[in-house]
C-alpha cells in the first residue's frame, strides 16, 4: 500500500499544471484556482496517510492545531482585506510562504544539533541535505525580508508607536558587487558545512546573511517596479519550495516549487515588458523615486463641478482615467454612474483608460470597475486607448498622477521610459486629485499646469458625487 | 535515505518541471498578472508537506522540541499562504472574470 503513496503526489501535480495553465486566461481562470487549490488538498491529505501508514504514531495534536491555525488566519486575513490592501497581502503571503520552506529546512537541520544522539546522514545522502537545506535557508530567508520590506513599500511607509515613517528607497551602485559578494560567502558557508553540518555558527551567518541579501535586494526599487519585484520574490519562493523538496526527497514539492518558480519568472518578464523595462534595470537601477520628491513652485486655481459640469455637456467623447487615488476614495461607484449619465443625458462615447500598473498592482482598476459593473469591453488597454486621445473632447484623470505624467516622455528622472496614457492630447483635460502634490514617483506633473486643465481639489468620492449633481441640474 | 539513483531522479523532475514552468506561461493579458502571481504564490506553499513531514519526524526523535516547533510553525505560516492565497485570487477572480461572463 505504502509503494502507491507517491501516486496521491502525481495526482497533486497534474493539478497544479492545469491550475497553473488556466489561471492564464480570463475565461478559465477561476477554475484554474479550484483546480491548484484542489491539488494542495490532495498533496496534504496524501502526506498525513503517508505519514501515518509510515510510523503508526502521530504527532496529531501539533500537526491539527497547525493546519487549522494556519488556515483561519490566512481565511481571515485574505476575506477582510480592502481592495486597495490587495497587493501588500500577496506579498505578504509570499514571504509567509519563502519562511515557512526556510523553516522546515532549519528544522531539519536543528534536529541533529539538539539531540547529538540522531545519527547523521552520511556519504551522498548527507551532502545533499546541507546543500539543499542551504540553498533553501538563502533562497528562504531573502524572500521573507525581501517580501516584508516589499509590503511597507508598497503601503508607503509603516506605523511605529503612532509616528508614521516613509519606507526609505537607498541603493548606491556599490550596492551591486556587495550583493554578490553576500551570495558567495554564503555559498562558501555552504560548502564548509559539508564537513561541519552542526556547527551552529555557519547556520546563524547562512541566515543572517540571507536575511539581509532579501532587503539589500529591494531597498533600492520604488514606485512603479514594485509589482516585478514582487512577482519575482514569488519565483524565489518557488526556488525554496523546490529546494526543500531535495533535503527531504520529496517529489511533490520539487515539481510544484519549480513550476511556480519558472512560471513565476516568466511572469516577472511579463510584468517588465509591460512597462517598457528590462529586468535587470529594475533590479539594479535605483528607481522611482529618490526619497527626494520634486519641489512644487508653481500653483493652479481650481475648478468648481458646475463648471466642468457644463463642458462635459457638449463633449462627444470622454476618456476616464482612473488611479490609485480612485481606489483610496472607494469612488469607483461614483465613476460609473458619472459615466451612464453623460451616455444617457448626452448621449457622449464614454471609455476607461486603464494603465498596466494604474494603482499598485496590474489589474486593480479592473478588479474595481468591474465591482462597480462597468462592462468589460468599456476597459481599453493603454496601447490600444493612446491613438485615439487626440480625438477625445474631455479626459478625465481621478486620482491618477504618475500613469499620465509627460516627464515619462522626457527620458531623464525617476519616471523616465515609463509607458503613459496619453491624457494630455485630449482637448481638455479634467483631473480630480486633492492637492497638486507628487505621485508615487516623486516628480511633479507638468500637465497640471496646462492651460487646458481643469483641476478639482478634493477627495475622489466626495468630487465625483457633486459632479454627478451638478450633471443631473443641467 | 537518499541514493544516486534517487537524487538523479529528483534532479530530472526538477529540470523538467522548470521547463514545463517556462512553457506553461505564454501570453497573459495585465488584468490576469496580479491574479496568477497571487495563485502561483498559493502554489508555493506546498513546503506544508515538508512541514507536516518534519513536525512528525521531529517529535518522533525524542529530544527535538525545538525542532518540532520550527516545523510547527512552518506548518502554520505555509498554510497562510496557501489558504490566504487561494482565497485572496478567488475574490480577485470573481471581480475580473466572473464579471466579464455574465456581462
Amino acid at each position: 500500500m505504502e509503494e502507491w503513496i507517491p501516486l496521491g503526489y502525481l495526482l497533486s501535480a497534474a493539478l497544479f499544471i492545469f491550475g497553473l495553465k488556466k489561471l492564464g486566461h480570463p475565461r478559465t481562470a477561476p477554475r484554474g484556482n479550484q483546480y491548484g487549490a484542489m491539488g494542495m488538498l490532495v498533496a496534504v491529505i496524501t502526506t498525513v496517510v503517508d505519514m501515518q501508514l509510515a510510523s503508526g504514531t502521530m504527532n496529531w495534536e501539533l500537526i491539527i492545531a497547525g493546519l487549522v491555525i494556519g488556515s483561519i488566519i490566512g481565511a481571515i486575513m485574505a476575506i477582510k482585506v480592502e481592495m486597495t490592501g490587495m497587493p501588500e497581502l500577496v506579498a505578504l503571503f509570499n514571504g509567509f510562504g519563502g519562511a515557512a520552506s526556510a523553516l522546515v529546512a532549519l528544522s531539519e537541520t536543528w534536529k541533529y544539533i539538539e539531540d547529538p544522539t540522531l545519527a547523521l546522514p552520511t556519504g551522498l545522502t548527507l551532502q545533499v541535505v546541507v546543500v539543499a537545506a542551504g540553498l533553501s535557508a538563502l533562497v528562504g530567508w531573502m524572500t521573507l525580508t525581501g517580501s516584508l520590506l516589499a509590503m511597507f513599500k508598497l503601503k508607503g511607509g509603516v506605523e511605529i508607536f503612532g509616528k508614521w515613517f516613509k519606507t526609505p528607497t537607498w541603493g548606491p551602485t556599490w550596492l551591486n558587487p556587495v550583493k554578490v559578494l553576500l551570495t558567495l560567502s554564503v555559498f562558501a558557508l555552504i560548502v564548509m558545512s559539508i564537513d561541519d553540518p552542526t556547527n551552529e555558527t555557519y547556520l546563524w551567518a547562512i541566515i543572517g546573511i540571507s536575511c539581509l541579501l532579501g532587503i539589500i535586494l529591494v531597498l533600492p526599487i520604488g514606485g512603479a517596479d514594485m509589482p516585478v519585484v514582487v512577482s519575482l520574490l514569488n519565483s524565489l519562493s518557488g526556488i525554496a519550495a523546490a529546494f526543500t523538496g531535495f533535503i527531504i526527497n520529496n517529489p511533490v514539492l520539487i515539481v510544484a516549487g519549480s513550476l511556480v518558480g519558472a512560471s513565476g519568472l516568466i511572469l516577472t518578464f511579463i510584468m517588465c515588458k509591460a512597462m517598457n523595462r528590462t529586468l535587470p534595470d529594475v533590479l539594479f537601477k535605483s528607481f522611482g523615486g529618490s526619497g527626494e520628491k520634486a519641489e512644487l513652485t508653481r500653483t493652479k486655481v481650481g475648478s468648481d463641478a458646475d463648471e466642468v459640469a457644463m463642458m462635459v455637456d457638449g463633449a462627444q467623447k470622454v476618456i476616464i482615467v482612473p488611479g490609485y487615488g480612485m481606489a483610496v476614495s472607494q469612488c469607483q461607484h461614483q465613476v460609473k454612474e458619472f459615466g451612464d449619465l453623460l451616455e444617457e443625458k448626452f448621449g457622449t462615447e464614454v471609455k476607461y483608460a486603464i494603465h498596466p500598473v494604474a494603482g499598485r498592482m496590474p489589474g486593480h482598476m479592473n478588479v474595481l470597475l468591474a465591482e462597480a459593473n462597468v462592462p468589460y469591453e468599456k476597459l481599453i488597454e493603454m496601447d490600444e486607448i493612446n491613438p485615439e486621445f487626440p480625438e477625445c473632447d474631455v479626459a478625465v484623470v481621478i486620482g491618477a498622477n504618475d500613469t499620465c505624467n509627460p516627464a515619462a516622455r522626457s527620458g531623464e528622472g525617476p519616471l523616465a521610459g515609463m509607458p503613459i496614457i496619453d491624457a494630455d492630447q485630449a482637448r481638455t483635460v479634467v483631473i480630480i486629485k486633492r492637492s497638486l502634490s507628487v505621485g508615487y514617483a516623486g516628480v511633479d506633473n507638468d500637465l497640471f499646469y496646462e492651460d487646458k486643465t481643469m483641476m478639482l481639489f478634493g477627495d475622489g468620492k466626495a468630487m465625483m458625487t457633486g459632479l454627478n449633481n451638478a450633471i443631473k441640474e443641467i | 535515505m537518499i541514493t544516486e539513483a534517487s537524487l538523479i531522479a529528483n534532479l530530472t523532475l526538477f529540470m523538467l518541471a522548470i521547463f514545463l514552468g517556462f512553457e506553461l506561461i505564454t501570453k497573459v493579458p495585465a488584468t490576469l498578472h496580479t491574479p496568477l502571481m497571487s495563485g502561483a504564490n498559493a502554489i508555493s506553499g506546498i513546503s506544508v508537506v515538508g512541514a507536516l513531514l518534519g513536525a512528525n519526524v521531529a517529535y518522533q526523535g525524542g529530544e527535538t522540541l525545538v525542532s518540532g516547533l520550527l516545523a510547527f510553525v512552518a506548518i502554520v505560516l505555509a498554510m497562510i499562504n496557501v489558504v490566504g492565497g487561494f482565497a485572496v485570487t478567488n475574490r480577485m477572480l470573481n471581480m475580473i472574470a466572473g464579471k466579464k461572463r455574465r456581462a
